[in-house]
């Protein structure tokens, strides 16, 4: 595949934004005590960055828990992901919703989520409306191979056939949910042989390889954008890190594995296949690689910068309209 | 019975063409409303065989609405509950005013995590980016012969979770106002449809007007006892208030039309007159709302009170089938009328 100087540039800037923001983020989050559920998505750039090359702000994603890849492909602002990572009012969500509810309703992000699969019938209402409004704009659902086994996801999948929504089912599929490998917890060899149960193209690819992603993905959005329906992508990939902060995958996968998938890194993958390309040089990713590093020292101190919220504000946008009495009644927040 | 809201200028409507009625002027009105559910047409896709709106609702609370708005706009689902929950959800955050229809509040489980982290929390989570113009019509009610998974009364359940509203309407009046302020409203509402009362008449005005969401009425002024009423038991309070009445006792009757959020203030300030609560609820009563109003009512106008705040509810089991245990399960106007004599010592 032939993919423009421009392109190019912008899928490895993609990918190395967010691996920085991962490696630095999360453990200066940790540091400022709020590590709580925060996941890593190191290891995984490479599937939101060739989904979302696709897409325009118009265009609607839902997310995971392990969304900050997501987020950073779609066109969040990463110095507003780390402050609301930091807890402060600066970010998308006021502080209000942390690593695990990021949203940007303003470049069609419809949160990460911290319910599995929970977000795939919302990337299908997205889907829906643009259908019933014309819209010409498609959603992508991202769900992990633990998403896989959700109920909801099936239900949405089979909606979405059936009602011929412009919606991308993509699963993230990292070997892991949680600690269960997904060899043990899917009944079939791979999750794209579900596909044909729900009459849609099932297609599978590296996904620690951006470009193989990037002509899946652009062969399943042009579906979807004219109207044939509905996709379901299987992305093969790996997390660097354990579940969460606090979890060692050593206690269930052994060295050797991570070894062999870090020998597969989606950067370095990148790397080599364009050293002969000729269209962008080593230097230059490298300069990328620094301006990444430096954008989260700017995001670090843009974070800290923030104020935290105010007390009252925890009252604040539970409703459109509701009596603030109802929620406070009786309770003294400041005794 | 007496209340403010009574409209003027009206015709009699069953308490099921009230919510068509709301149904249909909104869609009218507003075409991102939209609407989808199991069997609300009836019959899908078979226009090819001359089949359309074939059930037209399992209650027909939705008859005529695909021959009017098309089958893009009532959207006959498969059985599916999370799924088209949370695609109305994810609708309503995108710029539709989206309608769904889960056919009784019992089947709630399988697309509860829908309402409880998605729609109700979206809002909160996002800083205040999204609004989610999302109603779930639903049905409450035992009575029927339709054993426990077909008739529980389980409102309290979504008043518990905060970024919910939700009505219960009591007549045909309230159940078209009630239903066009639900859609009309920016934040998720459920909206709770008593199937006992489906048959009801009642004066309710041609022309579309919506009943604020979070005020009680009072349907029955009185001076010795407030009875609070949800939904259908309004109608056994009223039937109390006239027995106690009989041996002098002067009940007054709120009907309480919203569960979330909750009218204590009218609630209070008819218990400062009459100085003794009793809620009729026809939920569970464990951490009900019966419960909750007795709780407010004791920390807020404990020092007016004569007896103390009592409810009146469904015993704490599922609804059983057989027809003598089912009229058991129902509060009643002799249970009700059993309980405030108690209470004002006759």
């Amino acid at each position: 595949m032939e993919l423009d100087r421009e392109m190019l540039l912008y899928l490895y800037r993609t990918m190395t934004t967010i691996r920085h923001f991962e490696e630095r983020g999360i453990p200066e989050t940790g540091q400022r005590g709020m590590s709580g559920s925060v996941h890593s998505s190191a290891g995984q750039e490479a599937v939101p960055t060739g989904i979302c090359a696709h897409l325009t702000e118009a265009d609607y994603i839902g997310s995971t828990h392990r969304g900050h890849g997501h987020c950073i492909a779609k066109g969040v602002d990463p110095k507003l992901m780390m402050a609301e990572l930091f807890g402060r009012v600066t970010g998308p969500n006021k502080g209000k919703g942390g690593s695990m509810h990021i949203a940007d309703m303003s470049k069609g992000m419809l949160g990460t989520n911290g319910v599995v699969a929970a977000s795939v019938p919302l990337a299908v209402g997205a889907g829906l409306t643009s259908k019933l409004q014309n819209l010409g704009r498609v959603a992508v659902a991202f769900f992990g191979d633990g998403g896989a086994n959700q109920g909801v996801l099936h239900e949405c999948m089979n909606l979405a056939s059936v009602w011929k929504l412009p919606v991308i089912f993509c699963c993230e599929n990292n070997g892991y949910a949680e600690s269960t490998p997904v060899e043990y917890a899917l009944s079939t060899a791979r999750v794209v042989d579900r596909a044909p149960g729900y009459d849609m193209p099932g297609i599978h690819v590296d996904g620690m390889d951006v470009f193989d992603v990037f002509e899946a993905a652009g062969e399943a959005v042009r579906r979807a954008r004219s109207g044939e329906g509905p996709s379901l992508l299987e992305c093969r990939t790996y997390r660097y890190y354990g579940h969460t902060v606090f979890d060692n995958p050593l206690s269930y996968r052994t060295q050797e594995e991570q070894d062999y998938w870090r020998g597969r890194d989606p950067l370095k993958l990148f790397r080599e296949r364009v050293a002969d390309g000729g269209q962008v040089t080593q230097d230059e990713l490298d300069r990328l690689d620094d301006e990444a590093r430096e954008l989260m020292e700017d995001a670090i101190r843009f974070a800290d910068e923030s104020p935290l919220p105010e007390p009252l504000e925890i009252y604040d946008d539970v409703y459109v309209d509701y009596p603030i009495g109802m929620m406070s009644r009786g309770i003294n927040l400041e005794v | 019975m007496t209340t403010a809201m009574t409209p003027t200028t009206s015709r009699e409507l069953r308490y099921r063409e009230a919510i068509n009625e709301a149904l249909r002027q909104e869609m009218e009105r507003d075409e991102t409303v939209i609407i989808m559910g199991e069997e609300i047409a009836g019959g899908a896709g078979r226009e090819h065989l001359g089949i359309v709106d074939a059930w037209g609702g399992p209650f027909r609370t939705t008859v005529g609405l695909i021959q009017q708005f098309g089958n893009q706009r009532v959207l006959d689902t498969p059985l599916s509950e999370a799924a088209f929950v949370g695609t109305a959800i994810g609708a309503a955050s995108t710029g539709m005013r989206a309608v769904a229809e889960l056919m009784f509040v019992d089947f709630v489980g399988v697309c509860m995590d829908q309402l409880l982290n998605n729609a109700a929390k979206m809002r909160y989570m996002f800083g205040g980016q999204v609004k989610v113009p999302f109603t779930m019509l639903t049905r409450i009610g035992a009575g029927f012969g339709s054993a426990a998974q077909h008739s529980e009364s389980f409102y309290s359940i979504f008043s518990h979770i905060p970024g919910l509203k939700g009505v219960v309407p009591s007549d045909p009046y309230t159940a078209k106002g009630l239903l066009i302020a639900a859609i009309r409203d920016d934040d998720p509402v459920v909206y709770f449809e008593h199937k006992g009362l489906y048959g009801d008449t009642g004066p309710v005005p041609e022309e579309p007007y919506a009943i604020p969401l979070g005020k009680a009425r009072t349907v029955r002024s009185g001076s010795d006892i407030t009875l609070v009423g949800i939904s259908r038991m309004t109608w056994v309070c009223t039937e109390a208030a006239e027995e106690l009445a009989k041996n002098g006792v002067n009940a007054e009757v709120v009907d309480l039309l919203s569960v979330s959020p909750i009218d204590y203030d009218l609630i209070i300030d008819s218990v400062r007159r009459t100085h003794r609560l009793v809620v009729v609820d026809e939920d569970t009563p464990v951490c009900s709302l019966a419960s909750d109003i007795c709780a407010r009512v004791a920390e807020e106008a404990f020092d007016y009170l004569d007896a103390p705040p009592s409810r009146v509810t469904a015993p704490h089991t599922p609804v059983p089938y057989s027809r003598p245990l089912e009229n058991l399960y129902v509060p009643n106007a002799a249970r009700v009328v059993g309980t405030v004599e108690r209470l004002v010592g006759r």
